[in-house]
């Protein structure tokens, strides 16, 4: 049975412990910043980036504010050419409905395209529990399954492994799996990226039963798309006899000319690459080429409790490009496996809490996993606004049970602040007082003064300067 | 399932309460002020960039084209190359390469082949990237795929310049494989490197310039 989140320490615990790994800081600020540059001068060639954006936006808008029509559209659509369309209100009905799919084959073994959908309903858990083989065939998968990880990162899953970590993992477990890696396996790229390819070649050619999810799913016609590099993809999607994919409902777009679009924006944001080597897109089974039956399941699981939120709802319009992990400072530092979820970076600290609520340690702790600086909401090519949504997000938190001194330190504030004439004798009590306060708050309240600094008290306040000033006393220094 | 279908779309329309009852999806409004068509020399352009993303291109003339696949099988060592049905005879007339048409070759007949030729539908020469639909001379997706180098033709009158060009020429309804470069990851420290389960090499041949 492969890891999973379930128990993780809350976001600024975990956190404290990753950033104290200094193999992890190494790894993930190399990273990081390969990746920035990259997607920097990809984006840079395009003259119409902020009109593509700016479209790609509207397009979300518009289907998640019509959900209900594009969703029946595109159910329709698919079943029209020839595909079987299943609904998942949550994880356990998605993972039902695909065992009983895998099952109805009489097959044992499955191969898998990456997919967050599957990530997140923890399929391959459920397939084993079912005595079905899930093979991961994309290389981050495969090392993070390989190595019993968890995933780090939307789109390199094992971003957070370092060549020689890769190495020592295939010496390590491919036999186990399959085909061996060579004993001679050096921590080259093209050597790691080859021996994969070694392990898994028999595998793509004999099983009989795929999965994928879908980066779109197109309503008016019903087409599928998936967007990959290394061909592990359409071996999956080709050569297979039985097609399942697990599509989450806010993947929809409404239109197939919608795509000019979303495959110019996803892409530079992504790998910052102009396109990515393979882009696969199918409308059904097509007659003599592929597999000859197609399922979609079609994932609720919190998405419609997200949709519920008038304010936090832009965040369905995410298209998992990773543009926004790859630039977070606070990201950069702790690495994914603190945001406790498949999902981590900016978009998970504002998607967990939506899709799970904040009643637990981790889900409540995220929103505050972010120093608000924006620069998430710069680079996203569907123009969420992260920092808003954070924002939000604390609101609803500390209405919530708790946050007792947080909220009577706030309620004393706001009773201080709006009265002049309390605040005057408050400032003026201070300022008299102003050689006793102490550099550290007493209690828990430490937590707060152990990382800011205090600012300077003066002896006198502004409003008093100014006071003195206009009546002609004494200007100079306030 | 029926229920969950229900349960989901009753969601759906729950969450969108907000949303006046009678705005219509085409009321959110689109703004498409983005290029819709690019315009240059496209031809430059799709060899600059196939070339950036480690595809080698050959521009043959208009009569050498059995010649300059002859040639590539050659050096390339190919001894035996799959190609679809309706591949023209003439462009594999040169080689000394076993030509196998694909007459639904299973895949360990495939994996067995050291190359394929097929034609493309169209090709994009902003982002490198060839088209295949598996309409003419292109043949299913599966022989594109197995065999580890992938010989492809692209006529001069089939590269448009940038993606929404392409994406109006295509039909969503035929298979499609978007191909840039050949098989490629940025999954090890987030740096390219060709060559994993698809096709390690791509040759583009350029002909009706």
């Amino acid at each position: 049975m492969s890891r999973t989140f379930v128990g993780m320490p809350d976001f600024p615990t975990a956190a404290a412990e990753a950033t104290r790994d200094p193999q992890l800081r190494h790894n993930l600020r190399e990273a990081t910043h390969t990746i920035r540059d990259k997607r920097d001068s990809a984006v840079g060639e395009l003259d119409d980036w902020a009109q593509l954006r700016a479209a790609g936006k509207a397009i979300k808008d518009r289907t998640l504010r019509h959900l209900d029509v594009y969703l029946e559209q595109l159910e329709s659509a698919i079943t029209a050419a020839g595909g079987t369309v299943h609904w998942a209100a949550d994880a356990d009905e998605a993972n039902d409905i695909v065992t009983r799919l895998v099952r109805d084959t009489g097959e044992r073994e499955v191969v898998k395209v990456k997919s967050m959908a599957t990530q997140e309903i923890e399929l391959n858990n459920a397939l084993e529990r079912a005595g079905i083989n899930a093979y991961e065939t994309d290389l981050a998968e495969l090392i993070v399954q390989l190595g019993d990880d968890l995933p780090s990162h939307i789109l390199v899953p094992a971003i957070h492994r370092n060549r020689a970590e890769i190495r020592e993992i295939f010496l390590r477990t491919m036999a186990e799996w399959g085909v061996p890696a060579p004993e001679n396996l050096s921590d080259h790229p093209e050597a790691l990226a080859e021996a994969a390819r070694v392990h898994l070649r028999r595998r793509f050619l004999d099983t009989k039963v795929a999965i994928s999810g879908a980066n779109f799913a197109v309503a008016d016609t019903g087409t599928l798309v998936v967007l990959e590099s290394e061909g592990n993809g359409r071996m999956c999607l080709t050569l297979p006899e039985t097609l399942i994919s697990v599509v989450g409902i806010e993947k929809i777009v409404p239109s197939w000319s919608d795509l000019d679009v979303f495959l110019q924006l996803l892409p530079r944001s992504s790998t910052g690459e102009r396109m990515n080597p393979y882009t696969s897109t199918w409308t059904g089974p097509a007659e003599g080429d592929g597999p000859r039956n197609f399922h979609v399941v079609l994932l609720d699981n919190g998405r419609t409790d997200t949709l519920a939120d008038e304010v936090g709802r832009q965040a369905l319009r995410c298209i998992r490009c990773s543009a926004c992990l790859n630039i977070c400072p606070v990201y950069e530092r702790t690495g994914g496996h603190a945001y406790g979820s498949v999902y981590p970076g900016p978009i998970g600290a504002i998607l967990n809490p939506q899709l799970h609520g904040t009643s637990g340690p981790v889900d409540a702790s995220l929103p505050y996993a972010s120093s608000l600086c924006g620069a998430c909401y710069e680079v996203c090519p569907v123009a969420i606004d992260i920092p808003e949504v954070l924002v939000h997000l604390r609101e609803q938190v500390v209405s919530g049970s708790g946050h007792a001194m947080e909220k009577a330190t706030m309620g004393a504030a706001g009773w201080l602040l709006n009265d002049g004439r309390r605040l005057g004798l408050a400032q003026r009590a201070l300022g008299a007082a102003r050689s006793m306060i102490p550099r550290r708050a007493p209690g828990p309240a430490a937590a707060w003064t152990d990382t800011r600094d205090l600012p300077e008290i003066p002896e006198r306040s502004f409003r008093r300067w100014w006071r003195d000033r206009a009546n002609g006393g004494e200007g100079g220094q306030p | 399932m029926t229920g969950s279908r229900e349960r989901i779309l009753g969601r759906v329309r729950a969450a969108l309460a907000d949303v006046p009852r009678d705005e219509r999806p085409d009321d959110v409004a689109v703004p498409r002020d983005y290029a819709s068509a690019h315009t240059g020399d496209p031809i430059p352009t799709l060899v600059d960039r196939l070339e950036d993303y480690k595809a080698i291109v050959h521009r043959v003339a208009t009569g050498e084209l059995a010649e300059a696949i002859a040639e590539t099988a050659r050096r390339r060592s190919l001894a035996r190359i799959v190609v679809p049905p309706d591949l023209p005879t003439e462009w594999t007339a040169a080689t000394s390469a076993s030509v196998v048409r694909d007459d639904g070759l299973a895949v360990d007949q495939l994996d067995a082949m050291d190359g394929v030729v097929t034609g493309c539908a169209v090709a994009v020469a902003e982002t490198g990237t060839i088209v295949l639909d598996t309409g003419a001379a292109q043949g299913r997706r599966a022989i594109s795929l197995i065999p580890d180098v992938h010989l492809c033709v692209v006529r001069a009158d089939q590269v448009v310049n940038g993606v929404p060009e392409a994406v109006a020429q295509l039909d969503p309804h035929q298979p499609l494989t978007w191909i840039s470069g050949p098989s490629a990851t940025s999954d090890i420290e987030l740096d390219r490197v060709e060559g994993v389960h698809g096709p390690r090499i791509l040759e583009v041949l350029l002909t009706g310039e």
